[in-house]
């Protein structure tokens, strides 16, 4: 069991969300930055869709009340366990009592803090994701308040090293001047003019305040259609850049509407979109057209590289808890 | 003709749209969304309104396979007739709970009582479910009342109101931004996760709206 000890309207409950219920008209949700979370569960010998907490909003402080192993993994700034300092992408143990602080990160913007054992909400529609706007998972539908207590599920594995151990290659993080992010075209890509089409990819794009989990609006040259399009209602995912008719782009991130109507001119590729989710406000981004044969192996890279680290740690953990 | 995109490395958006709105088409859509919906690749296969997007895992599937799946199916896909289910929805009209009925009653050139009762006598089909959870596409609004959608949504409307935009009819599930107009209120609970089914309205419903006194 853990205890948080601040309020915020943004830190959730999230794991790897819910990719089956879109015909319901549920986002699918999850991490903002899946890899960040499958680290922390990687690093803790969690299963890979064991919940961990998405902390967006600093500083964050949260009290084990029995000893449990736990990870901080993703954005990078101070992290303290009673006052000392942790290292980056760190697993180790705390004892009942302790108190773990996050305070805002320098690179990155959002923190991942995973338990041994996943913290153990209630399954809805396959997932303990915290859906804001539909007000269910995680707790109550509702994000973190101070004196919530979460309940944490068995551990899976013995345990880990006692002093802990961490990652020594790190999840990438946006470059300091500008995030690039690969994109493929959208259907309504060639109804942009040849002027928007190639603004779209000079341009670097402000990241606005007007960001959360639902969407990331931007801010840069307008972008023009050759004519008014009228779209019906049509699917869309994470990733989908739409472009209103005012010509700003809006980004869908994890909790997207599963239908717009707005045009849609590209999409960022899956494994870049953890990317865009670590930009901070007024960040520049930056789009870089790619191939669907690059994007998907982008993915095989990705889903290859988990492997071999997943591999690495169980290897890790056989070679140095003692029997 | 048919038109394929692609929606990032793993949705593939089949759009059928030609002109205005088709309830053939849509009856094919979900011919299709149901065919798609079961093979083992795809991970979902979701109906917009007179378009349908399919999702799949790029890590273990082709997207030529799923294209060239989409296609077929497409093909093979007749005009289904779903086995209409008669819903009905209560309504508290105007007031209150209906802020944008005026507006609506004026593009429409009628009375408010007028443009209630156009409201009432539609007879409405369910063609898609997306955007919030529970939120319905509903069809077979009286084209009269199709007042074109804010020019900036309103950043909450309240779960259970019930609106029209874009020729469209429906209801908020849950308290979310909306740029359609609120007409009235109804305290029907339209999507609850934890029931088994967890939507109150389905793909190819028929609904009427009756008036709460």
């Amino acid at each position: 069991m853990i205890e948080i000890l601040a309020n915020s309207a943004l830190n959730t409950i999230q794991d790897r969300g819910r990719p089956r219920a879109m015909t319901l008209g549920v986002a699918r949700g999850g991490a903002m930055d899946m890899l960040a979370l499958a680290c922390g569960n990687m690093v803790l010998g969690n299963e890979p869709d064991a919940a961990g907490i998405e902390i967006a909003f600093f500083p964050f402080r949260l009290r084990f009340l029995d000893d449990r192993a736990f990870a901080v993994t993703g954005a990078r700034g101070p992290v303290r366990l009673d006052g000392v300092d942790l290292p980056p992408d760190w697993a180790m143990i705390a004892r009942a009592g302790q108190t773990l602080h996050c305070d805002a990160p320098t690179e990155g913007c959002r923190t991942y803090v995973t338990i041994a054992g996943g913290i153990d909400v209630p399954l809805v529609l396959g997932a303990r994701s915290t859906d804001l706007k539909g007000g269910f998972g995680g707790l109550e539908g509702r994000a973190l308040q101070k004196g919530d207590r979460l309940p944490c599920g068995m551990p899976a594995t013995p345990g880990i090293p006692p002093h802990g151990y961490g990652l020594a290659v790190r999840c990438p993080m946006p470059d300091a001047d500008a995030t690039r992010v690969r994109v493929l075209p959208a259907a309504e890509y060639d109804d942009f003019t040849a002027e928007a089409r190639h603004a779209f990819f000079q341009t670097a794009w402000r990241l606005t305040p007007s960001a959360n989990r639902t969407g990331y609006r931007l801010e840069g040259t307008p972008l023009a259609q050759q004519r008014p399009l009228n779209l019906f209602s049509h699917g869309i995912v994470p990733g989908t850049v739409q472009v209103p008719p005012a010509g700003q782009p809006i980004v869908q991130m994890a909790d997207a509407n599963t239908c717009g109507g707005y045009p849609k001119i590209a999409t960022i590729i899956e494994s870049d979109l953890r990317l865009l989710a670590q930009t901070r406000v007024n960040g520049r981004i930056r789009f870089v057209e790619t191939t669907r044969a690059d994007a998907i192996a982008a993915l095989r890279t990705e889903a290859r590289d988990q492997a071999r680290r997943a591999d690495a740690f169980a290897h890790l953990r056989h070679m140095l808890i003692p029997a | 003709m048919i038109r394929l995109s692609m929606a990032g490395t793993g949705a593939i958006l089949l759009d059928a749209a030609m002109g205005p709105f088709d309830a053939a088409t849509q009856r094919r859509i979900w011919a299709a969304a149901r065919a798609l919906g079961g093979a083992p690749s795809v991970v979902q296969a979701v109906p917009g309104v007179n378009n349908l997007l399919v999702t799949f895992d790029a890590l273990h599937t082709e997207p030529d396979a799923v294209e060239q799946m989409i296609r077929q199916a497409w093909t093979a896909a007749a005009a289904e007739e779903i086995p209409a289910r008669e819903v009905e929805i209560p309504v508290t009209y105007g007031g209150a709970f209906g802020e944008d009925l005026a507006l609506v009653a004026k593009h429409a050139g009628l009375s408010e009582e007028a443009t209630i009762a156009a409201h009432l006598a539609g007879r409405y089909s369910v063609a898609a479910i997306g955007a919030m959870a529970g939120f319905a596409y509903m069809t077979g609004l009286d084209p009269r009342l199709a007042v074109p959608r804010r020019d900036t949504p309103r950043l909450s409307v309240e779960c259970g109101a019930v609106v029209v935009g874009g020729g469209q009819a429906g209801v908020m599930p849950c308290t979310a931004p909306s740029g359609w107009h609120i007409i009235g209120r109804t305290t029907l609970p339209l999507f609850d996760p934890h029931r088994p089914d967890p939507g109150f309205l389905r793909i190819g419903d028929t609904v009427r709206f009756t008036r709460v006194a």
